[in-house]
């Protein structure tokens, strides 16, 4: 794949309109929106936990389209800036923008509903169902049947329903899941669990999307597909994305931007060359031997 | 293709299910008429009790709670007013009960009120208890059991206190229990297949990547709650009206550790699991009756020991919680797609293609 | 109400606040470490009731020796309860420990039914339980006041072990953080065993106090004290020590005077306590004293 040669312009939509028959007319659309106006806005957020400052004063802006790397030694708060983006925290002091419109402190769901998808550190699949079903659980939102038309399989739900197992079907073909579909979750092998996630949160449509360690575990060649994969998708439905990773090939690679942070502090943010000779980044990253 | 075959087994099986009731209903002694409506009363409770334990993943104690919602309802409105008179002796009823019932072929009437009482009283309990994370609902849901054993006692002219209410018409036969029992399981398995029964699978398989998926996980527990105490009122009030006689002590925690029983050996998750142990607890609880009666082993009478099916019955939930927990379905249903499969030449592969 | 009755159900409060603070901390301790609310609890509290009686009567035992001996029999009988039933399925998936709590809670009861007969029987009382006090114009019986005495004796002991031993650091520790604690060698099993161990001691002595204010036994009677006191523990903020003692405090002084302004109504005491945990539900889920419980993400 052709991601890391892919230029830096974030106000050139990622990917050229697709069709109308396309069954992802959510993201695409997103790229009409005015470029200056960032995705995502942190502003001066931070978050404690009892006495502990887990994050602290954090500002990070993402424009539609960019690739951004959130990077730093562990424990350095960037799960849980992931955390408050989505809704999971609520952060306690500072504010949250999504695409000009506040979202500080709402549910997940409905962060999840605005356009923003995530996947988790520690895959969080639903492993007793099948690879179909997870897909199809994100659908779920979308759902204009009633629940009396589902309770009697009237033909409201009947055929919303097959059209939404085809969407599904659609998505797993594109990610090259489609073999599996009536695997359970957790029978897939390692990589394409972390596959399977992504995929789920593609579901969702989002415009943003939040890669939290994707290739934690996976051997490099793992990680090389993963990479040309997270190019793909990015390209294919003109995602924003914010990836936090160790993987420093990886991050250096495809990243456009890095922002590291440090016991939940900024100290550094700009393009991997900048970063890559950044003392500051040098001395965080020495302080911690186990970091390879 | 499939799809239509499934459907005229469905119906083929559904026309001897009603041709087996015709028959029973005239024909079965009345000792196994009277044990196979309990089967289709437990088929009820613990196909809807298992929606919010087994499907949606979250530990409800209530059914008992909800059930006796159901059955008090159910005697209010169906006794006719000479019998309440009668009963209630002590002190008058409350109106409007006192003014007026229900006559017989009104029945179903009844039976939806306490499946919406019982719903109402699901919604008081659910709604402060679902908002939280945590096992809060299992100590809410206890908590109202008992509070509904203590109202039931106290508010003697709602309920009659400890005395109960007598010779309520017997309306259940096997049409009603029966037609019950299989509408919750069309029903329920209809729901639990549903774009709304995958959200519930996705809460219980993990409730944080659940939301993240966009799913309301609130809402979409209190709507397994709630329904799950409909069908428990529904349940109530067939048994209400099957055993003629309620008081308290029938609604005790007992019933709801009967059907938890019956929902794990069935197998979490598995609706028609569920429906499949119902009737085999059933018919179980009369076998074990043995245990109770006085024995005569050899020369020696043994005595009959009151509690010993309880004990038999909590060894045996311990024992499949650790050794077998899938229970006897998993989380997989019995299906035609299921049978089908198994047949010889029609075998294919399940397995992923690695 | 005179101030002679204001003083009589105070200490009426206190004493059945600090059984119940006995028995929720047994709760709130098990529910910190596993998240497990455990059933059973509850009739062990019954069962160290029965094992007083038994060692009474069976023994002659003094009734401190006695008290002693339910204690440390408890402690086993929790023990072992964790080992036979709890440890296997401390992997499976919560529900399936839930089930198997209410499954060992019914075994208890049902056995005791069975083993021991469902009539109650009536409990030895030591004669400073029964002997009447004169505090300040009010008759006082002598359980209203030793009861919380021993209680607080309890407690002390209590907060001693697990805030100046090894073995009450790696309870913490363990409730922080299972796998950290684990990965730093500490043998989390074990810890687990310890803290049902006390928990089931401070429940039997409960029980045992409870049978002294209320001198009589019967299989099914820690199931209501059981679930108060885990509302007790809930309303303190699950999880901690101090709350389920406050809790537990609070309940009894909440029961014991709507009793005291209500007696017409006093049927409804157990509603009263249910209607302050749904309030508490919906205002403060925490608890008094409770930290959010944190999922981590």
């Amino acid at each position: 794949m052709h991601l890391t040669s892919k230029p830096r312009h974030s106000s050139e939509p990622a990917v050229p309109v697709a069709a109308s028959t396309d069954p992802w007319p959510g993201p695409l659309q997103a790229s009409a929106e005015a470029p200056a106006q960032p995705l995502l806005k942190l502003e001066g957020v931070s978050m404690t936990f009892g006495g502990l400052r887990a994050v602290n004063d954090v500002s990070l802006s993402l424009r539609q389209g960019e690739l951004v790397g959130l990077i730093g030694p562990n424990g350095a708060g960037k799960t849980t800036v992931f955390n408050m983006i989505t809704g999971h925290y609520k952060p306690t002091r500072g504010r949250i923008w999504f695409a000009g419109q506040e979202i500080t402190g709402l549910a997940p769901n409905r962060i999840t509903a605005l356009g923003i998808a995530r996947t988790f550190q520690n895959i969080r699949l639903f492993k007793g169902m099948t690879v179909l079903e997870n897909v199809l659980v994100a659908h779920h939102v979308r759902l204009q049947a009633s629940l009396w038309s589902a309770l009697f399989r009237l033909p409201a739900y009947t055929r919303e329903e097959e059209a939404m197992r085809q969407q599904a079907m659609e998505l797993l073909r594109e990610v090259g899941l489609e073999g599996f579909a009536d695997a359970e979750a957790s029978s897939l092998p390692y990589g394409l669990q972390r596959r399977l996630e992504i995929a789920r949160a593609l579901a969702t449509r989002p415009r943003l999307l939040l890669l939290d360690e994707p290739a934690a575990g996976m051997n490099p060649e793992e990680t090389r597909d993963l990479t040309a994969f997270i190019g793909r998708i990015r390209e294919r439905f003109g995602l924003t994305i914010l990836l936090i990773e160790h993987d420093m090939k990886l991050v250096m690679g495809i990243c456009e931007r890095i922002h590291v942070l440090d016991h939940g502090v900024t100290i550094a943010e700009g393009s991997p060359e900048a970063i890559r000779t950044h003392p500051r980044v040098i001395e965080a990253y020495l302080g911690e031997d186990e970091e390879a | 293709m499939r799809g239509r075959l499934e459907t005229f087994l469905t119906l083929a099986v559904l026309g001897l299910f009603a041709l087996f009731i015709a028959w029973a209903e005239g024909n079965l002694n009345p000792y196994y008429q009277r044990i196979l409506n309990t089967a289709f009363v437990y088929v009820v409770a613990a196909v809807g009790y298992n929606l919010v334990n087994g499907i949606a993943g979250q530990f409800s104690l209530g059914p008992n709670a909800f059930m006796a919602l159901g059955g008090y309802t159910a005697a209010l409105l169906m006794l006719p007013l000479t019998q309440k008179q009668m009963v209630w002796f002590l002190q008058p009823l409350v109106w409007p009960f006192n003014a007026f019932s229900l006559p017989g072929h009104l029945f179903i009437v009844a039976l939806l009120a306490a499946g919406l009482v019982a719903a109402l009283g699901g919604l008081l309990v659910g709604y402060p208890s679902l908002r939280l994370r945590g096992d809060y609902l299992a100590i809410a849901t206890f908590g109202f059991g008992e509070i509904i054993f203590v109202l039931a006692n106290n508010l003697i002219p709602l309920t009659n206190g400890s005395l109960g209410i007598k010779a309520i018409p017997e309306y259940t036969n096997l049409w009603w229990s029966g037609g019950a029992a299989v509408a919750t399981l069309l029903l329920v398995r209809n729901l639990a297949s549903s774009s709304f029964g995958r959200a519930m699978r996705a809460i219980r398989e993990d409730e944080v990547a659940a939301e993240a998926m966009g799913i309301n996980i609130f809402r979409t527990k209190l709507l397994a709650f709630i329904l799950s105490a409909f069908l428990g009122g529904i349940a109530g009030a067939l048994l209400a009206t099957l055993i003629t006689t309620i008081s308290p002590t029938l609604f005790t925690f007992t019933m709801t550790f009967n059907l938890l029983i019956i929902i794990v050996l069935g197998g979490l998750g598995s609706v028609t699991g569920s429906a499949v142990t119902a009737l085999i607890f059933a018919f179980l609880q009369e076998g074990l009756r043995f245990l109770e009666a006085p024995t005569r082993i050899g020369p020696w009478l043994v005595p009959g020991i009151p509690g010993m099916r309880m004990v038999v019955f909590s060894l045996l939930l311990v024992f499949l919680m650790i050794f077998y927990r899938r229970g006897l379905f998993g989380r997989s249903e019995l299906s035609w797609d299921l049978l089908l499969r198994r047949l010889p030449g029609r075998r294919q592969s399940r397995a992923p293609h690695l | 109400m005179s101030f002679q009755t204001f003083v009589q159900q105070f200490f009426n409060g206190v004493s059945l606040g600090s059984l119940y603070a006995l028995i929720a901390i047994g709760y709130t301790m098990v529910y910190g470490i596993l998240r497990l609310i455990n059933f059973a609890h509850g009739d062990v509290f019954m069962v160290g009731a029965y094992l007083f009686f038994y060692l009474v009567a069976l023994f002659h035992l003094p009734w401190y020796l006695a008290l002693a001996g339910a204690m440390l029999l408890a402690a086993g009988v929790g023990m072992l309860i964790d080992r036979a039933a709890y440890r296997p399925v401390r992997e499976a998936p919560r529900i399936s420990a839930l089930i198997t709590a209410v499954g060992v809670a019914f075994l208890l009861e049902n056995g005791a039914i069975v083993a021991l007969g469902a009539r109650p029987k009536a409990f030895p009382r030591p004669a400073v339980m029964t002997q009447v006090y004169q505090i300040s114009g009010a008759n006082v019986l002598g359980v209203s006041f030793w009861v919380p005495v021993l209680a607080l004796v309890l407690l002390a002991l209590l907060l001693l072990l697990v805030y100046r031993t090894k073995v009450g650091m790696a309870m913490r520790a363990v409730a922080t953080d299972m796998e950290a604690t684990r990965l730093m060698g500490v043998d989390v099993d074990r810890v687990i065993s310890y803290t049902f161990a006390v928990g089931s001691a401070l429940a039997a002595a409960g029980g045992i106090m409870w049978a002294f204010k209320y001198p009589q036994i019967q299989p099914l009677m820690g199931v209501y004290p059981g679930w108060k006191a885990f509302t007790a523990a809930v309303v303190g903020g699950i999880g901690s020590i101090a709350g389920a003692t406050l809790g537990g405090f609070l309940i009894g002084m909440v029961e014991i005077l709507f009793v005291a302004f209500f007696p017409m109504h006093s049927g409804y005491r157990d509603a009263v306590i249910f209607a302050l945990l749904i309030l508490f539900l919906l205002v403060r889920p925490t608890g008094i004293l409770g930290a959010p419980l944190k999922e981590k993400v």
